[in-house]
């Protein structure tokens, strides 16, 4: 009896907070699908939560007034390519100091720990220095190259490769396979989990890309996503219903992704706090 | 013999040294990408962060830099809106850090069990997380529209009269805190779940034989369990705080009256609008200060297990 009263009472709770945090996405969404003055005439009831005249007109009008398809591609290609190029770099980094004895590996990886301290909004304008000097200013080389290498992206690899056992890598490598040989077909296939929670986790930090994309893109054709619906959001006139369908829009992409991947993104996510 | 032995030894020794050898190569040759690409990237420019810091010269012309000692410094501490940026900052910080945690971990407890929907409820309390923070800032606008506000809407419902929120000094900060709570409490949440899930079971069973009772098994069983879990969560919740940056930048832009100006915002704006490299950099490294200060703190907290 006292445990239905507890499940009872855990329901209600559960359901009031649910609301409180899906309410907003769920009016972005509703609002997106209605014309512009019925929102507001909804707005001081629970309508304004309820899809009642479906339209698709803010998605199609908002899309004449900005290139959303652009911005949508150029965040997925940047994206993935920083993603992608990552899971080489770092996986490769983090397999060597996890597995390979070399002079310097300890230094090594104490440095790339101390370096996942520095936040960076410290090193903001002085990698624009560099980013400029390199001539990469409004080049897809800006958005993409300085976040190749990531220091916990590597720490990551290096504690899942750890725990490979050495047995196996030594058996490839009295076969005659070549380090890399043994990495790539060997360590790899071993390591989908870790490969999937590096991917999704660099993947959703930099869909969400947006002070540095202010600076380094000066004109429309590499804006992001992001950027993209910030300047809609300040181009007049200014309908909601058009904004709400550019969030949606926005949206949607990451949040499937997420729900594919969610068990990888997850366990990052925890793996990070339970080992510290 | 002897000295057929010592060949052979010296042999074994020399196909050692030649494997050895071999993987120190191969060892660098595997870290080469990545640390190159850290050095120019993140080692680099944060060096010349700290030099620039005693610089002064305009962020369009480089070569005209000169030296300048602690001058950057000596005004920063002068600064008037320094001072109201680092405050701003701290409010922003000790206010959502506790709260946040506290949320996170009381969603935990709610998700934490048997329920047929607790995944459902899960990935509610989880979507603002994936959601970007551009989005939750250009939504959240809307939603504290002063006059067309949904959430003006739902407060005549309860009899309260339109607040101006982002358009008040007095409220607009509070507007932010609010909603950056909203959004990432569930990724705390995530956090404090897998360490509930890493308590022994055996702990709650063998304390309700005692006749300990649910509150009881909280205070003494669940909560200094999460010790080192809650340490780790008010770290990052902390780092993230102190980088508040997006929403102010989309929301306020620092206003009205100063009133959202944060750390990350007055780089920003000193560096890139102003173009003060020199003076922007030196709040960089304070700024970094900070960030070393909360991370060692950490460090010093934790308890090994």
């Amino acid at each position: 009896m006292r445990n239905t009263r507890t499940k009872v009472l855990l329901y209600v709770l559960n359901i009031i907070m649910s609301l409180l945090f899906i309410i907003p996405l769920l009016w972005m969404v509703v609002s997106s699908l209605k014309p512009e003055n019925q929102i507001f005439a909804d707005l001081s009831s629970l309508k304004s939560l309820l899809p009642l005249h479906i339209t698709l007109d803010n998605y199609r009008m908002a899309f004449e007034r900005i290139p959303m398809m652009k911005y949508l591609f150029n965040s997925l290609f940047y994206v993935s390519v920083i993603c992608i190029s990552g899971l080489g770099v770092n996986s490769i980094c983090g397999y060597a100091l996890a597995k390979l004895r070399f002079r310097g590996s300890e230094f090594m990886l104490a440095c790339i720990i101390a370096l996942m301290i520095v936040p960076f909004e410290s090193i903001l304008m002085p990698l624009y220095l560099v980013v400029n000097a390199l001539h990469w200013v409004n080049t897809w080389f800006a958005l993409i190259v300085p976040f190749i290498a990531n220091c916990f992206s590597i720490f990551m690899f290096r504690q899942f490769f750890m725990d490979i056992p050495n047995e196996i890598l030594e058996s490839a490598s009295i076969d005659g396979s070549g380090p890399l040989k043994t990495f790539a077909s060997i360590v790899v296939p071993l390591s989908g989990p870790v490969f999937a929670t590096v991917f999704i986790l660099d993947f959703i930090t930099h869909w969400g890309d947006f002070m540095w994309p202010i600076l380094v893109t000066t004109g429309e054709s590499l804006r992001n996503i992001q950027l993209g619906i910030q300047t809609f959001f300040t181009l007049p006139p200014i309908f909601y219903g058009q904004i709400m369908a550019t969030l949606t829009f926005t949206t949607v992409p990451i949040i499937a992704l997420f729900l594919l991947l969610q068990k990888y993104y997850v366990q990052g996510i925890t793996s990070a706090g339970i080992k510290g | 013999m002897q000295t057929a032995i010592n060949a052979h030894k010296r042999e074994q020794l020399s196909t050692f040294n030649r494997q050895r050898r071999r993987e120190t190569l191969v060892g660098y040759s595997f870290v080469t990408p990545a640390v190159l690409l850290l050095i120019f990237f993140l080692v680099l420019p944060f060096l010349l962060a700290v030099a620039f810091g005693f610089t002064k010269f305009n962020l369009l012309r480089p070569d005209k830099i000169h030296f300048t000692g602690l001058d950057n410094y000596k005004l920063l501490f002068t600064d008037g809106l320094f001072y109201k940026s680092l405050w701003n900052t701290l409010y922003f910080t000790v206010i959502v850090v506790p709260v946040q945690s506290a949320v996170a971990l009381m969603l935990a407890l709610l998700v934490n069990n048997s329920l047929k929907l607790r995944n459902l409820f899960r990935i509610a309390y989880f979507s603002p997380v994936v959601t970007s923070m551009t989005v939750i800032a250009i939504l959240w606008i809307s939603l504290y529209n002063p006059n067309e506000g949904l959430i003006n809407s739902a407060l005549h419902f309860f009899g309260i009269s339109n607040q101006p929120f982002l358009r008040s000094s007095s409220q607009a900060m509070n507007s932010i805190i609010f909603m950056s709570v909203w959004q990432a409490a569930g990724y705390q949440m995530m956090i404090f779940l897998a360490g509930l899930q890493g308590i022994s079971k055996d702990l709650y069973e063998a304390s309700s034989i005692d006749g300990a009772n649910k509150l009881q098994q909280l205070r003494y069983i669940t909560i200094p369990s999460l010790y080192n879990v809650t340490v780790f969560v008010l770290t990052i919740t902390t780092i993230q705080a102190v980088k508040l940056f997006v929403q102010p930048y989309i929301m306020t832009n620092g206003g009205p009256e100063n009133s959202t100006r944060t750390l990350a915002l007055l780089i920003y704006q000193q560096g890139f609008q102003f173009r003060n490299a020199g003076y922007a950099s030196a709040i960089s490294v304070i700024f970094f200060l900070i960030v070393v200060l909360i991370s060692f703190s950490m460090k010093k907290l934790l308890r090994d297990k």
